[in-house]
């Protein structure tokens, strides 16, 4: 353990109560888990008692005081999963890995967790393994999950498996691929839009994965302002049907394959985005064009 | 000075008491568990509870950190705050019967069944050890671990401190771990008739199967 590196964790976050989860978020986001050691130092560190942090550490589902495995599947046992059998789903995958939920694998390769809604609730039962959602899995498709984050999910690719996100883009209007096969986000071909603000128009590209952070590209636009995107074929504007959950903006409905939007927040540097199925009727007229 | 009424009398006590310590100051009963003087109140077992307030705004609060309010008025034994009362000890005997503070709310508060899954649990939460340990003790070397039904308390990493004094104030001060049954010996037990559907003697045979933080216990004196 990097002794020197948690005291600098420490350092800059201050040392009030309101920084101890900071700091634990941190360090966890440095090792994947909370070493003892860490925890310990922390703990003197702030001069908080180490019963507190410790406390602290597993009170929050976020933390982890075991290393977890080189991948990590997530099963949705939300209510929305949940009524659509994710509790089969968990046992599979559970005896398929021969672990229990929040286990690791004895080769220290997987980690099987369990969460309470993954926000695509529409998907369900959804399993994430690696950042890639999996949506409507079924029991005889968890071996298939299983292995392909043993193999690294990195190496799918959307086109050929259509269960994994990365998603296929394209504009709701003319129907043609947003995709951008130069320009790569994440390891995946980019989502390429014109966004236009103040009577300007700049070329910006999103990141193809579902759950990215990646934050657009594209520097015309001054951060926080909200943007009005357009298809770079057919210069359309793209639709909103909805309101960033996060900060309000308008969103944007892209077209995806399997017959729902993809929705992103169209302000600058915000992280909103949603899987919808409801746009269906909407748009399913086109279907097949 | 704050003036209120309890139970219709007025009374007139400091900015900053809780409706608990005006109600103690009159002289009415309030039944508390996880509340003791010299510690910071808690607000975890919910057996002080009162109703303040009047008509359908009449609500109930836990008097052991409810501030007291400018004209606040308070009944510490109505109909609902009995109901409640003793359906908190239901819960509580439902938990963890053996306990003897426990089972003395229950006599004294005429519970003599419990309707609920019987459990036979170590620990109330009632965090009275945490805060002894905290706050007199100035040890911190216990404290709760992890939430809902997985909470629980004891040590970091559930290794033996290396900051616990060996005071024993934590047993000392735990309702759960003070029994007045000997039900490790049954044979000599004096019984408290504690009026459980299954008596816990005879389920549990070891005093060690409670918790206990002290290695060699220096409190404990029912080995
Ligand atoms: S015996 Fe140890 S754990 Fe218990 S109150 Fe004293 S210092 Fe704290
Ligand atoms: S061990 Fe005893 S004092 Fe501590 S929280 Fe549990 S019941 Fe309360
Ligand atoms: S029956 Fe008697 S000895 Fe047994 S637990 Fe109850 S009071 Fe204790
Ligand atoms: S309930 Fe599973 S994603 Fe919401
Ligand atoms: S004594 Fe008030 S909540 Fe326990």
């Amino acid at each position: 353990m990097d002794t020197k590196g948690i005291l600098d964790i420490i350092q800059h976050n201050g040392e009030n109560q309101a920084g101890l989860i900071a700091i634990l978020e941190e360090i966890q986001a440095e090792y994947s888990y909370l070493p003892e050691e860490a925890l310990r130092l922390v703990a003197k560190e702030t001069g908080r008692s180490l019963a507190d942090v410790y406390g602290v550490a597993t009170f929050y589902k976020a933390f982890s005081l075991k290393p977890k495995g080189r991948h990590c599947i997530s099963v949705c046992l939300g209510t929305a999963c949940h009524v659509r059998g994710a509790q089969k789903i968990v046992e599979e995958f559970s005896q398929e890995l021969g672990i229990k939920p929040g286990e690791t694998t004895s080769d220290n390769e997987v980690t099987l967790e369990t969460v309470n809604c993954l926000g695509a609730c529409a998907l369900g039962p959804t399993v994430v393994a690696d950042g890639h959602y999996f949506p409507h899995v079924s029991r005889n498709k968890v071996s298939d999950i299983v292995d392909a984050a043993r193999n690294g999910l990195e190496t799918l690719d959307g086109k050929t498996d259509g269960r994994v996100f990365p998603l296929q883009v394209s504009c709701p209007v003319c129907r043609q691929s947003l995709m951008d096969p130069d320009h790569h986000i994440d390891g995946h071909p980019s989502v390429t839009l014109d966004a236009s603000f103040n009577g300007r128009k700049d070329r910006v590209h999103l990141s193809s994965l579902y759950g990215s952070r990646a934050p657009a590209s594209g520097n015309g636009v001054p951060h926080n302002s909200v943007t009005r995107l357009h298809c770079p074929h057919c210069q359309s504007e793209i639709p909103s049907f909805s309101d960033c959950l996060e900060c309000g903006s308008p969103m944007a409905a892209l077209y995806i394959r399997e017959g729902c939007t993809w929705e992103v927040c169209t302000r600058r540097g915000c992280q909103g985005h949603m899987l919808n199925l409801n746009q269906i009727d909407l748009l399913k007229n086109d279907e097949g064009k | 000075m704050i003036n209120l009424t309890i139970n219709g009398l007025a009374v007139s006590v400091e900015k900053g008491s809780t409706v608990l310590e005006a109600a103690q100051f009159l002289g009415f009963p309030i039944p508390t568990l996880c509340h003791h003087e010299g510690l910071t109140p808690y607000g975890a077992c919910r057996l002080c509870v009162v109703e303040i307030g009047e008509g359908p705004g009449a609500r109930l609060v836990s008097s052991c950190t409810y501030p007291v309010e400018e004209g606040l008025k308070v009944r510490t034994a109505s109909e609902r705050v009995v109901r409640a009362r003793k359906m908190i000890i239901e819960l509580l005997l439902a938990s963890c019967p053996q306990s003897k503070v426990i089972q003395d709310l229950a006599s004294a508060h005429g519970v003599r069944t419990q309707r609920f899954r019987q459990e036979y649990e170590d620990c109330i939460l009632c965090g009275l050890c945490v805060r002894m340990c905290s706050e007199q003790m100035m040890a911190g070397a216990i404290g709760f671990r992890g939430r809902g039904t997985e909470r629980s308390i004891g040590t970091p990493f559930d290794v033996q401190s290396d900051v616990c004094r060996f005071c024993g104030g934590c047993m000392h001060i735990c309702p759960a771990c003070q029994l007045r049954c000997t039900y490790n010996q049954p044979e000599k037990a004096i019984c408290n008739a504690c009026a459980n559907l299954a008596p816990p003697c005879i389920e549990k045979e070891q005093y060690g199967d409670m918790m206990c933080y002290m290695n060699p216990c220096v409190a404990c004196e029912i080995k």
